[in-house]
């Protein structure tokens, strides 16, 4: 039996479904009750954007005057009275040199949000360019390579290395990369963590023995995570030029991120409903077969919440371990924006902060999505 | 000897001070073919008992010897009906048996495991429901999917805990039909746990009250002496059944008695009288 696809299923499968409500109105589908629904679950969120922008506004709006009468007011007393009318002036004129520098408004973030993505364009541009201006350049040299292959292998002749990029990177670059970092720290967590969950789930044995280790570590700071994986892989990584910041932040966040899915995935593991065992028990079935065909399906809704959370603490802890190790990424964008100090520092942070949490929420979704995808539903089950 | 042998079985839970026996001084033979019921309260051991039978369970003291030797672990010739369905949610109705089949004919090709899962679905006439998971069935087709997997691998005996206990009157008489016509069909070993007295007396040839526990042990046994097929309606009016009936549900009654008169528990009330809130207001 083949069942239709409609909106209305595919919005509420992850976890959207306000979305059907608003094609409704615009259909004209609308009834009376559905109607006080959708004001409930559409005007009333809608509305307190709306709030909240304004509340962000006022409150941007009594920072910036509080912190020019004190320049104007510094003037006065320092330079005397020409200074401080030349002091508001210049603040009332908009001049980008003397502009109080505090939390900015939204309109300001929006301009920042602007001129980011202006920005990226133009990094892009120029990318392009310059692909275009060293692409024969870079042929000739793979040419040279593939000729004198045996030459290289022999070390007779240096290898000539492609010419890359190296200008300074895009915020949608930096999103990327960040990306990147979150979901290597993530397939780390889930590879260590999901076999070990099994593993500890399954034997009693190992669970006394491993459970001072995940008590002790899991509320370990990601900060700490990051010293540690540095010490290692500094070491490790001894003589080589390579830049190690990428593997140093995905594996801090993998280490810091993977106790929900190990602790999950145990407890998962090792709370089999009986029936389920009794029935395994029953039908004889090898050790392997119960391990793949009972246990493991009847905890992969409680696998994929600790998965879940796991994502969510990559995400979150990631700016923070970026920052510490200088690897690209949205965590050292806020840093640099930070240090930077210009006049339009502060509404950049404030427009990487709404990126973070925007990606940090689909991501949520994301796994919400496969989760419905591949369990059952336990309540209904048995 | 008989097919199935229980002797002297005791079985408790718990060590040192919180232990509780749960069954004592269990006696029981099952002879090839027979359909035996075992009729009880609820919490009197009788999943326990199953449980000892089909191996997921080892008694205390005694042994349960099937076909003479004795019940080490469960076995594919005692097949099980849980009371629960106890289906895996997320595999469909040809999978759950599937996985059964599979078990219990490790040789067969993949086609010839295919045709023997169909032909139980079909036998529990399921085969339009066959690509659902369990969470789209009704009860009664739950505990006909378990069935199917019971009995699609063959065993010699099958041992059915409360089969029917969750379902519906109506579901549960045309199950009862359906289990006694596959059982009548090949004549297998068939053990009937129930605390339906009528269901017992309608499919089993003896019934044997399970007294209640803790100490749970076995009464005293009742024959069925009903021709079969048995026809649910005329067996209303059949002496045979009435009198059956009656001495079962006095013996249980009488049980139930006894039970409550060794627990008699005095409570004694307060002494309270109601406040004069008339005067106080006056």
């Amino acid at each position: 039996m083949k069942q239709s696809l409609t909106l209305g299923k595919v919005t509420k499968f992850v976890g959207l479904g306000f979305f059907v409500t608003f094609k409704d109105l615009f259909t004209g589908k609308l009834s009376k009750e559905d109607f006080r629904m959708f004001l409930r679950k559409t005007i009333v969120p809608v509305a307190s954007v709306f709030l909240f922008i304004g509340l962000w506004h006022m409150g941007a709006k009594a920072l910036y005057n509080i912190e020019a009468d004190f320049r104007i007011e510094k003037a006065l007393k320092d330079q005397g009275q020409a200074a401080a009318d030349a002091t508001a002036s210049c603040i009332a004129s908009g001049d980008k040199t003397c502009q109080p520098n505090t939390l900015p408004s939204p309109t300001q973030v929006w301009g920042s949000f602007q001129s980011l993505l202006r920005d990226h364009k133009l990094i892009n541009d120029s990318k392009e360019a310059f692909a275009l201006k060293v692409g024969s350049l870079n042929a000739k040299n793979e040419e040279f390579n593939r000729v004198n292959a045996t030459k290289i292998a022999e070390g007779i002749i240096a290898k000539k290395e492609a010419i890359v990029y190296t200008g300074r990177a895009s915020f949608v670059d930096q999103i990327i990369r960040s990306l990147k970092t979150v979901f290597a720290g993530f397939l780390l967590a889930l590879i260590i963590a999901v076999p070990l969950g099994i593993f500890i789930g399954l034997s009693p044995t190992l669970k006394s023995s491993f459970n001072w280790f995940i008590q002790i570590f899991k509320p370990v700071s990601p900060v700490v995570w990051y010293l540690l994986v540095f010490m290692i892989v500094k070491t490790l990584l001894i003589g080589s030029s390579e830049d190690s910041s990428f593997t140093i932040s995905f594996i801090s966040v993998g280490l810091c991120s993977m106790w929900a899915t190990l602790v999950n995935t145990a407890m998962g593991v090792s709370s089999v409903d009986k029936d389920y065992i009794n029935v395994a028990k029953v039908l004889k079935l090898g050790n392997f077969q119960k391990i793949f065909k009972v246990v493991l399906p009847s905890s992969l809704p409680l696998i994929f919440t600790g998965l879940k959370i796991t994502l969510s603490v990559a995400w979150m802890v990631l700016i923070a371990i970026e920052l510490l190790a200088q690897s690209p990424g949205l965590g050292l964008f806020v840093w640099e924006e930070f240090q930077n100090g210009a006049n339009d520092s502060n509404a950049k942070i404030i427009v990487a902060m709404f990126v973070i949490g925007i990606i940090g929420f689909l991501l949520d979704r994301l796994m919400l999505t496969i989760q419905n995808w591949v369990s059952f539903d336990k309540t209904e089950a048995i | 000897m008989a097919y199935l042998e229980l002797n002297n079985i005791y079985k408790t839970y718990g060590q040192g001070g919180n232990e509780t026996e749960v069954l004592s001084n269990i006696n029981l033979s099952i002879e090839e073919g027979e359909f035996v019921a075992i009729v009880g309260f609820t919490g009197s051991g009788k999943t326990t008992l199953v449980n000892l039978i089909n191996g997921l369970l080892e008694p205390t003291k005694g042994e349960v010897l099937f076909k003479g030797m004795p019940v080490q672990g469960t076995s594919h010739e005692r097949g099980v009906i849980f009371q629960n369905y106890s289906l895996l949610p997320w595999l469909t109705v040809g999978q759950n048996v599937y996985m059964a089949v599979k078990e219990a004919f490790p040789k067969k090709s993949k086609n010839e495991l295919n045709a023997i899962v169909a032909d139980y679905v079909e036998m529990v006439s399921l085969t339009p429901a066959i690509n659902k998971r369990p969470k789209e069935l009704s009860g009664g087709m739950r505990q006909r999917v378990s069935v199917a997997r019971a009995l699609a691998m063959k065993p010699e005996m099958i041992i059915m805990d409360e089969p029917l206990g969750a379902l519906d009157a109506l579901t549960r008489g045309n199950l009862q039909d359906e289990i006694l016509n596959i059982w009548g069909k090949d004549k297998r070993t068939a053990l009937l746990i129930t605390n339906d007295v009528d269901e017992g007396i309608y499919m089993a040839d003896r019934i044997i009250p399970l007294r209640p526990g803790p100490n749970a042990t076995l009464g005293p046994e009742f024959k069925i002496d009903i021709e079969r097929p048995r026809d649910k309606t005329e067996m209303n009016d059949n002496a045979n059944f009435k009198k059956t009936r009656n001495a079962i549900i006095e013996y249980l009654m009488d049980i139930g008695d006894e039970r409550k008169s060794q627990t008699k528990e005095e409570f004694v009330l307060p002494e309270l009288t109601p406040k004069d809130f008339v005067n106080r207001f006056k």
